[in-house]
């Protein structure tokens, strides 16, 4: 096969092989889109229950940021997450930082109500209003042994 | 490699046998380091690189044919073993992350090794086998050329270049068949699918990937240039059939240590 000499054949090879990692690595890897155009703005939760790093932070269902790491306030027996926003987007300081999970059984990710009063969050402010996670388990158990009151009457629960 | 059994002392014979067993794969693995850290300081000297270019020619460009049917077919039967089994769960859109992490993670790697072992891990041992047993290796040495440099070192740096690049084809064609088989056939959604992938995805998977198939590159190229080197030294066979045994040995133990190295490389990186 003197047509293409070896040397074609393995330079073309190398070439291909490294363009397929280098696609792997930056388009599977999930190298950081975000990088310089983004703010950081920190809410504190009472519980962050199986949030992690790198999950995402969503207003009306669009993510527009990851969650970038978490600080413990032990005075004020918090959380501190500290949330990377792309920049461009607005919230306001009446906005509502909730973790939620994404279906039953997935994810965790942070919603943002970006709320609508006239004053703007500066890179670096906190966000007030939040909302931990609904620990599943523990409303199931709340139901199924009557703490929860229903139309005035507790629910059945466990017969007693 | 048998040895000759020692003269006179009257010994149990568990201990002896299992002893000398032991000593002689003790002795090997030593030949083997010894072998692998000469050869791969010789990479590094002049006037490797045709030999180089040469070898990843044979070990890489020509086996990457094969390696892409196999991630196919693997990454489409994937597909069609995986949908049936979520599908009783409901979960048919992990689909693409269960094909992308298992593919990454643990066959691309192990795949690759084992159909490049077969290809061109033969082909080394017996090459090498044949150069030794013609003499070609001692006419080496009386024209002071280093066989080592000159045989083994280009065949282990061709190694840890191609093994990793044609790991990476058999992934993205991997990923590639189970989207054939989960979307186009079994008509799942082609944006989850493709979406799961990318995300579930992590740099760390990626890269525990690619050690892997380093390691395996490291593992497959020392041995069959070992066994082929040293077929000469078999004492259950010499000429012709020891070549073949030496490449039978050769194969079989590079899988064996490739799936055994792939558990404690995991292990590691987990």
């Amino acid at each position: 096969m003197k047509k293409y000499s070896h040397e074609t054949v393995v330079g073309a090879f190398v070439v291909i092989g490294l363009v397929a990692i280098a696609y792997m690595t930056v388009k599977l890897g999930n190298v950081s889109l975000l990088g310089d155009d983004s703010y950081s703005l920190y809410a504190e939760f009472s519980s962050v229950s199986g949030l992690r790093v790198g999950n995402p932070v969503e207003i009306f269902g669009m993510e527009v940021g990851k969650v970038e790491g978490f600080r413990m306030d032990q005075e004020k027996q918090q959380v501190v997450v500290d949330l990377k926003i792309k920049t461009g987007i607005d919230i306001y300081d009446d906005a509502i930082a909730s973790v939620k999970t994404a279906g039953l059984i997935g994810d965790k990710y942070v919603s943002i109500d970006p709320g609508g009063s006239d004053e703007l969050l500066k890179p670096g402010d906190f966000i007030l209003d939040t909302q931990s996670p609904i620990d599943l388990g523990d409303l199931i158990g709340k139901y199924a042994f009557g703490d929860i009151k229903k139309d005035g009457g507790e629910t059945k629960g466990e017969e007693e | 490699m048998t040895r000759t059994k020692t003269s006179g002392e009257k010994q149990l014979w568990p201990f002896e046998t299992v002893g000398t067993k032991v000593n002689g794969w003790v002795d090997d693995l030593g030949a083997v380091g010894i072998f692998l850290l000469r050869a791969f300081i010789m990479v590094f000297r002049a006037k490797q690189l045709p030999s180089i270019v040469q070898q990843v020619y044979y070990i890489g460009a020509r086996s990457a044919p094969v390696v892409m049917l196999v991630g196919l077919f693997t990454g489409m039967v994937l597909g069609l073993q995986l949908y049936y089994t979520l599908v009783k769960f409901g979960s048919t859109g992990a689909l693409g992350s269960a094909i992308a992490l298992s593919l990454i993670r643990e066959l691309g790697p192990v795949l690759t090794a084992i159909m490049i072992t077969a290809r061109a891990g033969s082909s080394m041992t017996t090459e090498i086998g044949i150069q030794r047993i013609s003499e070609q290796i001692d006419a080496l040495y009386t024209m002071r050329i280093d066989s080592l440099r000159y045989l083994v070192s280009p065949r282990i740096a061709a190694s840890i270049i191609s093994f990793p690049l044609l790991t990476a084809f058999f992934d993205i064609i991997g990923i590639l068949g189970g989207y054939l088989t989960g979307v186009v056939l079994l008509g799942l959604d082609a944006g989850s699918y493709f979406y799961r992938v990318e995300t579930s995805v992590e740099i760390d998977d990626i890269t525990g990937g690619f050690v892997k198939a380093v390691v395996f590159a490291i593992i497959v190229s020392t041995i069959c240039c070992f066994q082929g080197y040293f077929t000469h030294m078999r004492t259950d066979a010499h000429g012709a059939k020891s070549v073949g045994l030496s490449t039978t040995s050769a194969v079989v133990l590079s899988c064996v240590l490739i799936l055994i190295s792939d558990y404690v490389v995991t292990s590691l990186l987990l």
